[in-house]
């Protein structure tokens, strides 16, 4: 899984016979490694400035969001926070909240479902059509979302599934999103064929193969779809925007967008607020599996 | 691939269980692809030549919709200009912020995990709604990077009511996602085996004519896969041009993305048929650009034959 790892197999097998002056580590001048670090502090703090002062506003008060540019509160308040507990269109904060976490675990569990049997029937199985059905999974990766929303809310709209979670929910149990099937088939054809050949003899057909050989080998490429599922969910706008019309059926992001709409622009300190309190999830999943995150990225090429 | 010349009974027998066991494992997938992307795909083909309000059956129109689109139509003409000017400055700016950074961490092993980690956060949360209401607390008029710019005796006022600064504001907010293709990017460069720059070194290159000869082409299946998503993803972006302009599209029309004004035009004045011309135009549009980055690819791209 990991890349390092990779290019250090690739680096043995290539350096051994070669006169190989194994610690060619280039002497670095303490001075380059000065400016390094310093470059790299300072673009740290201009990327992570947005953050931080979003962090820091949630404690300004509303008054001071005209006439403080500064980065701190002159006159810190928790006020923003016990505002936006309340929530918006008589919809209590905590039901944005359960709302997008309904969405994002069924999102997970529909995609991890959906996707690890697809790779499955890719990566393992031979039959008649799988290539051209393999091609068509690629091409649904390059594909414009705008081609097929119409259609699909017409089709959700016809089954009576407007103002449901169904619209939002259904697809993803059945591999919609191309990436995830891609990312397992890569990681389950990494797998050694011996197992499954070693498990067929003692008698099992693909069911079994599936669930009790390749399943647990891909445990970390399934964690990262798991965390990718989630977090593609919880940051979903459109869907949600298209398909949920009563505010208490709204997830976090649409909850937002009642703050951000807000005629009058004095709120400024609950819309803030509010659009840190929804981030704080992802923040968190970052901050503990930004390995798997990081490194789900550089293997596989997912984007964020 | 076990296409031996006589099929035993047997065998026929086995490749039919593989058949049912191979689409049985696929079924979920293949209702998706059919269901929910292969035939809304034709049928919104077919939607886009007629008038539809989702309330009335579709009224065939033959090319009317795209007669408008392209004669009548001049919001769709700034639209496209638009999402056109964001993707095509955006993308390029992103892939070689990504590209400089990465080599500035695959400078130095020690030290660098930590600045990967750190620049990769802003493309997990990029696209969300959150993101995009800072982005708008952040350019407005007396906000920090007005703020800021004013200290330094550079008036701008704020860029989010400004029809000449939303969208660059929006590039900036593109740019900062930088991360994702980063990381991609760093990963790569782990991969060059160091004996090139060594063999290069011993010729006398300079650091350019290394970063010429031995990165770049050895990069560039990784470059052509990041150009390749980051225009197609850049067509697609939603969330940040709605939100910043609270959903109009606006000021002057310069957030008015194709993904803004088509969902302003299928779904809050319900001209879904009007609305699929433009999914159709964009999705023609985008495959002449994959189509020509697979054209060009050869005289650009290099693979080593043996990579994965």
């Amino acid at each position: 899984m990991t890349s390092s790892t990779d290019s250090q197999v690739l680096d043995t097998a290539i350096t051994p016979g070669i006169s190989a002056p194994p610690k060619r580590r280039v002497k670095r001048k303490t001075w380059q490694t000065a400016l390094w670090l310093l470059v790299l502090l300072v673009l740290t703090a201009v990327v992570l400035y947005p953050l931080v002062w979003l962090f820091v506003s949630t404690f300004k008060p509303n008054s001071e969001f005209g006439s403080n540019p500064g980065l701190l509160p002159e006159s810190p308040t928790i006020a923003n926070y016990l505002k936006v507990a309340e929530g918006i269109g008589g919809v209590p904060m905590w039901r944005f909240f359960l709302n997008s976490f309904i969405l994002a675990s069924l999102a997970v569990v529909g995609t991890l479902f959906s996707a690890s049997l697809a790779a499955y029937a890719f990566a393992r199985i031979q039959f008649r059509g799988v290539a051209i059905f393999f091609t068509a999974m690629i091409g649904t990766l390059l594909l414009p979302f705008h081609v097929v929303i119409i259609p699909q809310y017409i089709l959700f709209n016809n089954l009576g599934m407007v103002d449901t979670f169904w619209p939002l929910v259904l697809p993803k149990f059945l591999a919609t999103e191309a990436f995830f099937v891609f990312l397992l088939v890569q990681f389950v054809r990494q797998m050694p064929r011996e197992l499954d050949e070693a498990a067929r003899i003692d008698g099992a057909g693909h069911a079994r193969i599936f669930w009790s050989v390749i399943l647990p080998l891909i445990k970390p490429a399934l964690i990262t779809c798991a965390i990718f599922a989630f977090i593609w969910s919880w940051n979903d706008f459109l869907g949600p925007l298209l398909y949920l019309t009563s505010p208490e059926n709204y997830p976090l992001p649409i909850a937002l967008r009642l703050y951000n709409d807000q005629t009058s622009t004095s709120d400024y300190g609950a819309t803030v607020t509010a659009s840190f309190v929804a981030l704080v999830p992802v923040l968190i999943f970052f901050i503990v599996f930004q390995r798997f995150l990081v490194d789900g990225v550089a293997t596989q090429g997912l984007k964020g | 691939m076990s296409t031996t010349a006589i099929e035993r009974p047997g065998q026929r027998a086995h490749k039919r269980k593989e058949t049912l066991a191979g689409y049985g494992f696929l079924l979920p997938w293949m209702l998706g692809f059919f269901g929910l992307t292969l035939l809304p795909m034709i049928y919104s083909l077919y939607l886009s030549f007629t008038r539809y309000n989702i309330f009335q059956p579709p009224a065939w129109i033959g090319f009317d919709n795209y007669v408008r689109l392209f004669t009548n139509d001049p919001q769709f003409i700034q639209s496209a200009q638009i999402t056109l000017i964001y993707v095509l400055v955006g993308t390029p700016i992103t892939l070689v912020a990504a590209l400089l950074v990465a080599l500035l961490l695959n400078y130095r092993d020690k030290g660098a995990g930590f600045f990967r980690s750190a620049f990769y956060a802003p493309s997990l949360i990029g696209g969300s709604v959150s993101v995009a209401i800072v982005w708008r607390a952040m350019f407005n008029s007396s906000g920090p990077v007005d703020g800021f710019l004013s200290s330094i005796g550079i008036n701008l006022g704020g860029w989010v009511g400004n029809p000449s600064l939303v969208l660059p504001a929006l590039i900036i907010l593109a740019v900062w996602q930088f991360g994702a293709t980063m990381v991609i990017f760093l990963a790569g460069l782990k991969q060059i085996p160091r004996e090139l720059y060594e063999a290069a070194e011993m010729d006398g290159a300079s650091a350019w004519a290394r970063f010429r000869a031995v990165t770049v082409p050895m990069l560039s299946p990784v470059i052509f896969f990041n150009l390749l998503l980051g225009l197609i993803g850049a067509f697609q972006v939603f969330a940040s041009a709605y939100i910043i302009s609270r959903g109009s599209g606006g000021p002057a029309g310069m957030t008015n993305f194709i993904t803004v004004y088509l969902y302003k035009r299928g779904f809050a004045d319900g001209q879904m048929g009007y609305a699929a011309a433009m999914a159709w135009t964009l999705l023609v549009v985008v495959a002449i650009i994959a189509f020509i980055l697979f054209r060009t690819q050869r005289s650009w791209v290099h693979y080593s034959g043996d990579t994965r």
